[in-house]
């Protein structure tokens, strides 16, 4: 209990993931929360590479997590815009609103 | 005995605030939260030792992914209320799939164990925190090791800022702009005259 190990941080790791695909779910209509679960999933699969990293004593986590890190904004970035493009065009951001595409 | 309170602390604040964050009625306050999220997670890679990824996710997400959020949600005109519906709808499955998800893991966590030939799987050795920084030997890494990534990271960057602008970026009809090349090059404003001296024009 307050031997602080490698599986208190994967049990960190596992409650915000699993939090974060329920969020998906949860605001099925709302495209600015979707997006802010999925930044909690990535932020909990960096608390595992980092776990890892600082229990086995290498450093090849760390690095891959910066380069999550650098993935997951360019990603939110991309996101965003398109997500205001979207609204400017159609005027929600609404999941099910988004079916120009649909055959 | 207080690495595991501050563990704690971080850990349940950082829990909680995820659960808000997927939770809280105004899209602001989920925002909001995810930033309280970010700097526990901060603090947890801090009590790792991972202090430059600590650092790294309070300036870059705190500081610029979060922020975007922010303005992004207080510029789009939402109806919040509108967003909400179905909310309960869909409750059920998400807490099925939730719960599935979070017992795998948890099944995952309690079955596994290290390879007993882990040690020699190492990629790169951290080294002793005591003689070299953790900022220090990240970057004895990323620019020699994975330099290429390094460079591929800053690409995709750049990438995604390109992206962004073009998608965002619009010519509003109807706004009166100054044109800098028609103006100089009209042909009836200007006119020379010559003055005669002592007279004026």
């Amino acid at each position: 209990m307050f031997e602080i190990g490698l599986g208190h941080y994967l049990v960190v790791g596992a409650i915000l993931f699993a939090t974060g695909m329920f969020g998906i779910f949860l605001n099925r209509k709302n495209m600015i929360v979707i997006m802010m679960s999925i930044e909690l999933m990535l932020l909990a699969v960096n608390i595992n590479f980092v776990a890892f990293s600082a229990h086995l004593g290498d450093l090849m986590g760390q690095v891959f997590s910066l380069f999550i890190l650098t993935v997951a904004a360019a990603e939110a970035a991309i996101g965003l815009a398109i997500l205001v493009a979207f609204f400017r065009a159609r005027g929600s951001i609404a999941v099910e609103d988004i079916n120009a595409m649909k055959g | 005995m207080i690495e595991a309170l501050v563990f704690y602390v971080f850990a349940l604040t950082a829990v909680a605030a995820g659960i808000m964050v997927i939770s809280a009625k105004n899209p602001v306050h989920s925002v909001l939260f995810l930033i309280l999220a970010f700097f526990n997670a901060a603090g947890l890679f801090l009590l790792l030792g991972a202090e430059f990824l600590a650092m790294l996710l309070v300036i870059v997400y705190v500081g610029a992914v979060a922020v975007l959020f922010l303005f992004v949600v207080m510029m789009l005109d939402i109806n919040t209320t509108e967003l909400r519906q179905g909310f309960l709808q869909y409750l059920p499955i998400g807490v099925v799939i939730g719960g599935i998800m979070a017992v795998e893991l948890v099944l995952v966590m309690a079955g596994w164990h290290f390879a007993p030939d882990v040690s020699s799987a190492i990629g790169a050795a951290a080294p002793p925190p005591d003689q070299v920084s953790n900022t220090r030997a990240l970057g004895d890494l990323i620019y020699t090791r994975f330099v290429y990534l390094f460079q591929a990271s800053g690409l995709v960057l750049l990438v995604a800022m390109i992206g962004a602008i073009t998608l965002t970026h619009r010519q509003r009809k109807g706004v009166k702009k100054q044109n800098i090349a028609n103006q100089i090059a009209r042909e009836d404003s200007v006119e020379l005259k010559k003055v005669e001296s002592g007279r004026g024009i």
